[in-house]
């Protein structure tokens, strides 16, 4: 059973029924419907034409229900013209449902639902799982997403940038259950760039590419988290890396940075770099700057603020952090690595420690918690002394 | 079957025996704790007494409503609240003595030194749906 075609069929099979006629949360419950029953019978009994049975299925699922809803005349309508199966304008379509399911009028939430049910092709229950919440709750998530959209045509031009946002949200959610949101938002993410030339579209594959071509160094077989610079970069995946930068430049080279760009050359910088120690610096720095003049985000200057340190030395690094929010994310434990290259282990060792109490996350929490123990062992060693 | 809830405290449970904060353990000393947790868990899903672990941060909050039309009113963190909880597990078993033998297991876990913490943990029985059979 082809699990990952019947995936890709789904956004043009709903793009497919919408042309027929169906609106949108329809089409998208029959199409639903009809992966379920594909994932019951395509085991022992798969079809000669995979598209095709799909839509056969889906468009009979449509009937069935508009034929339940018999108070909806205009469905019933439908019944008597069924138009003849054939081929459709597929690609517009699947670029008008990722503006669709990422409408500015959707939380991001309900965003990343609508997008990985309907152009991803989840079930609701494997989204459910990823997301660590009951399928119920999710199934209302994505009904009441589908009624908020309800009244946005089908062929407005959409917001890019929202649907970027939704994407990269996705990707950064990461792996947990039996769907790897991250393999899954790079699928998506291919399929968009392959939609449309904008280059922030590439940008952002670039970015998910280099970034999970490090993923098999990030953890360590304990499942710690394993920081840039102690990483093991003969795991690092060198064919999505080399994807990477050929798509990052290629972008680049049409002049139009955008913030993903930015941040994907970032990426590619750390990428480019054999050992921890022959990271360019200056260059990311100048990044840095770059994304701080676009998008003005804190948390890029407080990255700014480490690659400083790097660059120039602890002491910048400390006098940038100074500017700063101290109650921005990871403030704290940016403050204790720059202590510690300043030679200041026991400043270091309280911040981590503190860093470690307001951590978001556990895998962050034990980091920091052991950077603390090491740096506490140290100075009990040297005291001992 | 009964669910129980074991709760974990930062603060408000006696102290335990071996009470070291874990920023003061060596980093082999928190990998070895880790690694306890981890099998301990694993060993209850495999035994089909798993429901839910959560971990908590420390920060928290008191919210209340303050009137229609009214934004809700906060208060705190309390420095002097005498209960924090840091996390819980929830687990389903045959008796109240497995739910209490399976937190003592839990507060063996390894700590400074390598030795048990001995930590006190807060076991709690879940209130269930009501049987249908009553007479």
């Amino acid at each position: 059973m082809d699990e990952a075609l019947l995936r890709t069929l789904t956004p043009t099979v709903i793009g497919i029924l919408v042309r027929r006629g169906a609106d949108f949360a329809a089409a998208e419950d029959a199409v639903q419907e009809a992966l379920l029953e594909a994932l019951r019978v395509w085991a022992d009994d798969p079809p000669r034409e995979a598209k095709g049975w799909l839509i056969t299925v889906a468009w009979r699922k449509f009937l069935d229900a508009a034929r339940a809803d018999s108070s909806r005349r205009h469905r019933e309508e439908l019944l008597e013209t069924e138009p003849a199966p054939g081929p459709c304008e597929a690609a517009d379509d699947t670029l008008r449902l990722y503006f669709l399911c990422a409408h500015p009028s959707l939380t991001p939430a309900s965003a990343v639902a609508l997008t990985l049910r309907a152009i991803g092709g989840l079930t609701t229950r494997q989204i459910a799982q990823a997301y660590l919440v009951p399928e119920a709750t999710m199934a209302q998530r994505i009904s009441r997403a589908k009624r908020t959209v309800s009244c946005v045509r089908f062929n407005q031009p959409g917001d890019l940038a929202t649907v970027l946002r939704v994407l990269y949200l996705v990707f950064n959610e990461g792996y947990c259950g039996d769907v790897d949101l991250a393999a899954e938002a790079i699928r998506l993410t291919r399929r968009l760039a392959g939609e449309t030339t904008h280059q922030e579209a590439a940008g952002l594959l670039a970015l998910m590419l280099l970034h999970h071509a490090r993923r098999p160094a990030r953890t360590g077989p304990d499942g710690r988290l394993v920081p840039l610079a102690e990483q093991d970069r003969s795991l690092w995946d060198t064919c999505l890396i080399a994807e990477g930068v050929d798509i990052l430049q290629a972008a680049l080279a049409r002049d139009r940075l955008g913030e993903f760009q930015a941040q994907a050359a970032i990426a590619a910088l750390h990428a480019d770099a054999r050992t921890a120690e022959e990271t360019d610096w200056v260059q990311i720095v100048e990044w840095y700057d770059e994304l701080v003049r676009l998008t003005g985000n804190p948390l890029a200057r407080l990255n700014r603020a480490v690659a400083l340190g790097e660059a120039d030395g602890p002491r910048a690094g400390l006098a940038a952090l100074a500017g700063l929010d101290p109650d921005l994310p990871r403030h704290t434990a940016a403050a204790a690595y720059l202590h510690e290259r300043a030679g200041d282990p026991a400043a270091a060792a309280r911040l981590y420690a503190q860093a470690a109490r307001s951590a978001p996350n556990l895998p962050e929490r034990d980091h920091l918690t052991r950077q603390a123990a090491r740096l506490n062992a140290q100075l009990r060693g040297h005291a001992a002394t | 079957m009964a669910k129980y809830l074991l709760l974990k405290h930062y603060r408000g449970a006696p102290a335990p025996v071996n009470n070291v904060p874990m920023d003061q353990w060596t980093p082999e000393e928190i990998s070895a704790h880790m690694k306890y947790m981890e099998d301990f868990a694993g060993r209850l899903e495999e035994s089909g007494e798993f429901v839910d672990a959560q971990a908590l941060s420390p920060e928290g909050t008191f919210v209340r409503y303050d009137g229609r039309g009214r934004p809700p009113v906060t208060d705190g963190p309390f420095a002097e609240t005498k209960d924090l909880i840091a996390g819980w597990m929830v687990i389903d078993v045959e008796s109240r003595e497995r739910a209490l033998e399976l937190a003592a297991e839990l507060s063996a876990a390894p700590g400074a030194g390598g030795e048990p913490i001995h930590e006190w943990l807060e076991v709690r029985p879940l209130l269930s749906a009501p049987p249908t059979i009553t007479e």
